[in-house]
C-alpha cells in the first residue's frame, strides 16, 4: 500500500461515518443487553433465591417452611418480607407442625483464595450448630474445596457446641480448630489433612459469626419460637 | 476468492470442516490458550466453555458481517469489540439463568470470553470480509473446533484427575485421582499431549502424501 492509497483511505471515511458507525452500533448493543436483563432476571432472582433456600433446608434438616428476620440495630428481631440489602438477617426454619427447627445465619470471610460465603444451622434446642453448607468459593479445586464436601469435615458440624456463658453474651467455648485425628472437644473443628488454610477460614468466619449472632438468638428466641409479626 | 463465487457450496462446507478439523483454533492454530487451559479441568465445564464461545462466535461474527460496509476501518477493532462484549454480556446472563452451580464453576472466565482471540479474529480476518452465510458457517466450524478441542482436554483431565466423566464415576470409589490433572499444571500436561498428537497425525498426512507423490512421478517416468 503506498501513500497514495493510504491518503485514499483515509479520506473515505469521515467523521459522521465513523460516528454513524459506532453510535448505531452502540444503540443497538445496549438495546439487547437491557432487552436480555429484562428477560433475564427473575429467572436469575428466582435461581439465587431457591439456591439459598435449598441450602437453609440443608442447614436446618427437618425443616420445611422459613421466615426471614431482620436483625436490627439494637439486635432485636424483626419479620421482614421485602428482599432488601446491606442489613442482617437470619432464616428461622419450621418443620410440618410450625415447630421451630433452627435458625440459618449466613457468614462470610477471606479464605485462601478468596472470600468463602457459607450458611450453618444453629439449633437452639441441642446449642449447637447442626448443618453447614458453603454458598461459594473459590478455594483450590481438589484441596481447598474439599470443605464443601468431605464428608469427614462436615461431620464437624453435626452438633457443633456453641452454649453460651451464663450472662448470655457470648458462646462459653470459642470454636477452634483441631488437627486431624485430635479432636477431643465438641466446639473442635477437625481439620481436612492438605487444607488447613481453608479449614482454618472456615473456622474463623464461624467462630466471629456465632459471637455475634448467637447471642441474638438466643435473646429473640421467644419471638422466634411464636413466629409472629412484631 | 474467484473460486467461491464459481462454487459457492463446496466453499460453504469447507468454510466449516476447515474450523472442525485443518485449521482448528486450538490444535492447529493454537489460540485462545486462557480459556482452554483454565476451564477445561472437567467435561462439564469444557462443554460449557465451548458453546458459550460458539454462541459469542456466531452472533458476532453475522453481525460483523451484516454491518462490513457500514463499519469504516479506522473504528473497525471498537466496533468489533462493542458487538462482542454485547453477546458476551447476554451469555453471562444465559449462564446464571441456566444453572448457578456452572456459573461458578465457569467464574471469571465468561467475563473474559471479550478477549479471546478466536472470536476477534474471526471477525477481523473473515467476517468482514465474507458474506452473511459463509461468515456465518466458518464461525460455526470454528466454534465447534473450539468445543471439541476443549472436550478433548476436559474428558481427559476429569477422567485421570477426578476419575469421573461427566460426573459420571468411572472406577468406583477405591480410584486414587491424580489431583494435580484438575490443577492449572495438568492443563498443560494435557494440551502438550493432545499437541504432540495432532502433530504426530500431521507429520503421519504429510508423509503419506509425500510418498504418493513419489509413486506417481515415478509410474509416470
Amino acid at each position: 500500500m503506498n501513500e497514495f492509497d493510504l491518503k485514499k483511505m483515509v479520506a473515505q471515511a469521515s467523521s459522521w461515518e465513523m460516528i454513524r458507525a459506532l453510535g448505531g452500533i452502540g444503540i443497538l448493543c445496549s438495546l439487547l443487553i437491557v432487552f436480555t436483563f429484562k428477560v433475564t432476571l427473575p429467572i436469575i432472582e428466582k435461581n439465587k433465591a431457591e439456591y439459598l433456600e435449598k441450602s437453609i433446608f440443608n442447614v436446618l434438616p427437618g425443616a420445611t417452611n422459613k421466615v426471614t428476620y431482620k436483625v436490627t440495630d439494637n439486635n432485636d428481631v424483626e419479620r421482614t418480607d421485602t428482599n432488601e440489602s446491606g442489613v442482617r438477617k437470619v432464616y428461622a426454619g419450621y418443620n410440618d407442625q410450625s415447630e421451630l427447627v433452627g435458625i440459618a445465619v449466613e457468614a462470610s470471610g477471606q479464605g485462601f483464595q478468596d472470600v468463602i460465603h457459607l450458611i450453618y444451622g444453629y439449633s437452639p434446642e441441642k446449642k449447637a450448630v447442626i448443618g453447614f453448607a458453603v454458598l461459594e468459593s473459590k478455594e483450590t479445586p481438589g484441596l481447598g474445596d474439599k470443605i464443601q464436601n468431605d464428608p469427614a469435615f462436615l461431620n464437624n458440624f453435626e452438633a457443633l457446641d456453641v452454649a453460651l456463658t451464663d450472662d448470655a453474651s457470648a458462646p462459653k467455648n470459642p470454636i477452634e480448630m483441631a488437627k486431624n485425628g485430635q479432636k477431643h472437644h465438641p466446639w473442635q473443628i477437625e481439620a481436612i489433612t492438605g487444607a488447613t488454610i481453608s479449614s482454618r477460614a472456615v473456622t474463623k468466619i464461624l467462630k466471629q459469626s456465632t459471637e455475634e449472632f448467637i447471642p441474638i438468638i438466643e435473646k429473640n428466641l421467644e419471638k422466634f419460637k411464636r413466629n409472629e409479626t412484631s | 476468492m474467484n473460486s467461491s463465487e464459481s462454487s459457492l457450496s463446496r466453499f460453504d462446507t469447507d468454510a466449516f470442516i476447515k474450523g472442525l478439523w485443518r485449521e482448528n483454533p486450538v490444535f492447529v492454530q493454537v489460540l485462545g490458550m486462557c480459556p482452554t487451559l483454565a476451564v477445561s479441568n472437567t467435561a462439564r465445564n469444557a462443554l460449557a466453555m465451548g458453546l458459550a464461545t460458539t454462541f459469542v462466535l456466531i452472533m458476532s461474527s453475522t453481525l460483523v458481517s451484516i454491518f462490513r460496509k457500514f463499519i469504516p476501518k479506522q473504528v473497525r477493532i471498537a466496533s468489533f469489540i462493542l458487538i462482542i462484549a454485547t453477546f458476551v454480556t447476554m451469555v453471562d446472563y444465559f449462564i446464571q439463568t441456566i444453572s448457578l452451580d456452572l456459573y461458578r464453576a465457569l467464574g471469571a472466565f465468561i467475563a473474559l470470553i471479550v478477549v479471546n482471540c478466536i472470536i476477534l479474529g474471526r471477525a477481523e480476518a473473515f467476517a468482514s470480509k465474507n458474506t452473511i452465510g459463509t461468515s456465518f458457517l466458518d464461525a460455526l466450524g470454528m466454534g465447534a473446533g473450539f468445543t471439541f478441542a476443549l472436550l478433548c482436554l476436559g474428558a481427559v483431565r476429569e477422567i485421570v484427575g477426578i476419575g469421573t466423566v461427566f460426573g459420571i464415576s468411572l472406577f468406583g470409589p477405591h480410584y486414587e485421582p491424580w489431583t494435580v490433572m484438575i490443577l492449572p499444571g495438568g492443563g498443560f500436561f494435557t494440551l502438550g499431549a493432545w499437541l504432540l498428537f495432532f502433530n504426530w497425525l500431521k507429520e503421519r498426512e504429510k508423509k503419506r502424501q509425500a510418498a504418493v507423490l513419489q509413486i506417481e512421478k515415478e509410474a509416470i517416468q
